[in-house]
């Protein structure tokens, strides 16, 4: 086997919701952990963000938002992937979010959320996770 | 040095010889070098050797007196208590009304608007860049019907109403304008303050809707028609809050904001108002964070430093402009979702350091916003921490009982000192304007922030049951939710104001207000014409931006 493609991650920010503390601290971690991370800028609309995913090839989406419009946004963007063919990009998310969201964004294709006070190095640990599950699996098709 | 002093010196050295060497060998110091957030160290024993430069009446004076270290006025809380403003709004106009009902009923004594992103981002209800966001951050605001709803029953002749507002403030002081017009309230007597501070939306908050020089236009009409038409309002709240909450020191966050600050006087003058006829109504934002000792001093450092900005940079007259007055609120960023009830405590020694700082109006956070906008139940709390700080504990009745302390006296000048490097820095950058377009000041938030969190996860800062402490817990329930009903409700009240307006009047106000944005007049009155025919929001914003453009972050 060549050596392991890295992973290559979008942080996102959709919606109009300005607090990129977190998401800007997040791609930097990744990238400190090795990975390809591209951070879109605020105000991004669904269509954008999954356009942008596409167009880069990644991995990986990771959503942030802090406004309370995750419910409505979160799922656009597994929704937009899916209607493009693009639904084995695996789409993350963090933010303001209550824990009582949670099984409903993952019921609709969020693979985990992460709320304030999560470590990076957990981040880094799921993500990495997800992507060799879904690289096996996928080896093991081929 | 005086003979005092060396005597001082000399026992200290004695003492850390013998007594600290011989406890330290047998019972080392939790860390090799203590600091505060902003890296400044902290020494292990402050004395007067510290504060031997301290020049008493150059640096420190009276309160109410130049410059102003302790205190804005003569007599501070021993007259008044600070204004406890508690920051509030969801949903819409009729619920947050209630809200504000209920809050002045406990006991709060000044309005805070929270807006919801599209109000503040200058979209109706109906945009499609709505969808999701209605309600949720803050109230939806569309039309001047809305902002009648808001203030129902509320007397504007006799609360003062802060709007946290920036890219849009012209358009909502405007509807203030107009409802308080409608009371029978002249805008003479109107007491508040908007945010209008657009600087440290591009750095840090992001609710920016034009390029910088459009913004900075907006801005100094707003000065030049409220020092006319609304003399008591402040035109500004010059925030170093957001500014701290995307990550930055406490330096960092001072340095920033006066930065802003000498950035707005400067075009207010360029535009040719004279310094003492606006900088009065300036007014500034703070942060109160965790470090309680570098708060304190953070506090009284961005007082004395604008002090001398307005004297001796802007030779500034009037004494009232070099006053620094400041809202505080505790830091939301420092809220955990970890073992959430342990924030009132957090909160509770913020809420502290901004008192002992000397602020002017205060918000506490809700110890349950970790998770979503706070309940009524822990609005409550919040508001009855700073209740029990100003009836209970008595730090309110003597002024600034801190000051002379050795060790706050040193950090107050360690931050000044470390404050004034970056303004230098800023100012060989050509201003705050050009710093941001460039990025500097948000790369240099990003930094810190990165660095905080690193610290955390090395454990070299400990957070109570974040990274320490721990324990397993069930899930927060009961947390203030926003109906996804209220984005269509919205929507029908605003098709309904279109449905029952004017709609020639509504043109030819918003034509007018085109004509005058290509122009240099003053945007106000036209603002204020169209929001009277009740223009909407959206509609008022639009025109301008398609005279001025949007700005995008590069």
């Amino acid at each position: 086997m060549n050596e392991e493609r890295k992973i290559r991650v979008l942080v996102a920010k959709p919606g109009l919701d300005g607090h990129d503390r977190g998401a800007k601290v997040v791609a930097r971690a990744l990238k400190d952990a090795g990975m390809e991370v591209i951070y879109t800028g605020i105000r991004q609309t669904p269509e954008q963000i999954a356009k942008t995913a596409i167009q880069e090839d990644v991995d990986v989406v990771g959503l942030s938002c802090l406004s309370g419009a995750h419910n409505h946004l979160f799922p656009k963007v597994v929704a937009l992937l899916k209607e493009q063919g693009a639904d084995d990009i695996l789409v993350f998310g963090g933010g303001i979010i209550p824990h009582e969201d949670i099984p409903k964004l993952k019921a609709k294709g969020i693979i985990e959320v992460f709320q304030p006070g999560t470590d990076t190095r957990d981040i880094i640990k799921t993500i990495t996770e997800k992507i060799h599950e879904k690289r096996e699996k996928q080896e093991g098709l081929a | 040095m005086s003979d005092d002093l060396k005597a001082i010196r000399e026992v200290k050295a004695e003492w850390e010889e013998k007594d600290v060497a011989k406890t330290v060998s047998r019972f080392p110091e939790r860390k090799a070098a203590f600091e505060t957030t902003s890296g400044i160290p902290f020494e292990r024993l402050y004395t007067p050797l510290d504060t031997d430069s301290l020049d008493y009446l150059r640096d420190l004076g009276f309160p109410g007196r130049y410059p102003y270290t302790r205190g804005v006025q003569p007599t501070m809380y021993r007259g008044r208590f600070w204004t406890m403003r508690q920051y509030a709004g969801f949903a819409t106009a009729e619920e947050t009304n209630k809200r504000y009902k209920f809050l002045l009923d406990k006991g709060q004594t000044g309005l805070s608007v929270a807006f919801d992103l599209p109000t503040q981002i200058g979209y109706d209800s109906d945009h499609p860049l709505s969808a999701g966001e209605v309600g949720k951050v803050g109230v939806a605001i569309d039309s001047l019907a809305d902002m009648e709803i808001l203030f129902d029953g509320i007397p504007l002749d006799k609360v003062s109403t802060s709007m946290t507002i920036n890219a849009t403030a012209a358009m909502l002081l405007a509807m203030y304008i107009a409802v308080a017009e409608k009371q029978g309230v002249d805008s003479k007597i109107l007491k508040g303050t908007i945010q209008n501070d657009i600087l440290k939306e591009y750095a840090a908050r992001g609710t920016y809707i034009y390029p910088p020089k459009e913004s900075m236009r907006i801005i100094t009409d707003i000065f030049a028609y409220c020092k006319d038409h609304l003399p008591k309002w402040n035109t500004i709240s010059i925030s170093g809050y957001h500014i701290r909450e995307a990550g930055s020191t406490a330096v960092q966050e001072v340095a920033f904001t006066l930065a802003d600050g000498i950035a707005y006087v400067q075009a207010a003058i360029d535009a040719g108002l004279d310094v003492d006829a606006f900088a009065s109504r300036l007014s500034f934002f703070f942060n109160a964070h965790s470090n309680f000792l570098e708060e304190i001093a953070k506090f009284r450092a961005a007082r004395r430093m604008w002090a001398r900005i307005m004297k001796e940079r802007f030779k500034a007259k009037d004494p009232r402009s070099m006053r620094l007055r400041f809202h505080t609120q505790t830091a939301g960023s420092t809220l955990t979702a970890q073992q959430p009830e342990n924030n009132i405590m957090r909160v509770t020694l913020q809420a502290l350091s901004a008192v002992l700082g000397g602020t002017q109006s205060l918000h506490t956070n809700s110890w349950d916003e970790a998770f979503a906008l706070p309940s009524e139940k822990s609005v409550t709390i919040a508001l009855r921490t700073q209740q029990v700080i100003a009836h209970e504990t008595g730090v309110a009745d003597s002024i600034d009982p801190l000051g002379g302390s050795y060790l706050i006296e040193k950090l107050t000048h360690e931050i000044e000192d470390k404050a004034n490097e970056y303004i230098q820095k800023i100012d060989e950058m050509g201003g705050a304007v050009k710093a941001i377009e460039g990025g500097y000041i948000q790369r240099e938030i990003a930094d810190s922030a990165y660095q905080f969190q690193m610290a955390v996860e090395k454990e070299e800062r400990i957070i109570v049951g974040v990274n320490r402490f721990r324990q397993e817990e069930p899930p927060l329930k009961d947390v203030l939710r926003i109906s996804p009903e209220v984005e269509s409700y919205q929507i029908q009240k605003l098709q309904k104001v279109k449905a029952q307006r004017d709609a020639v009047k509504v043109s030819a106000t918003l034509a007018r207000l085109k004509e005058a944005a290509q122009g240099t007049e003053n945007l106000v009155p036209p603002i204020l014409e169209a929001v009277k025919a009740y223009a909407t929001l959206g509609e008022i914003a639009g025109t301008l931006r398609e005279v001025f453009g949007e700005y995008r972050e590069s």
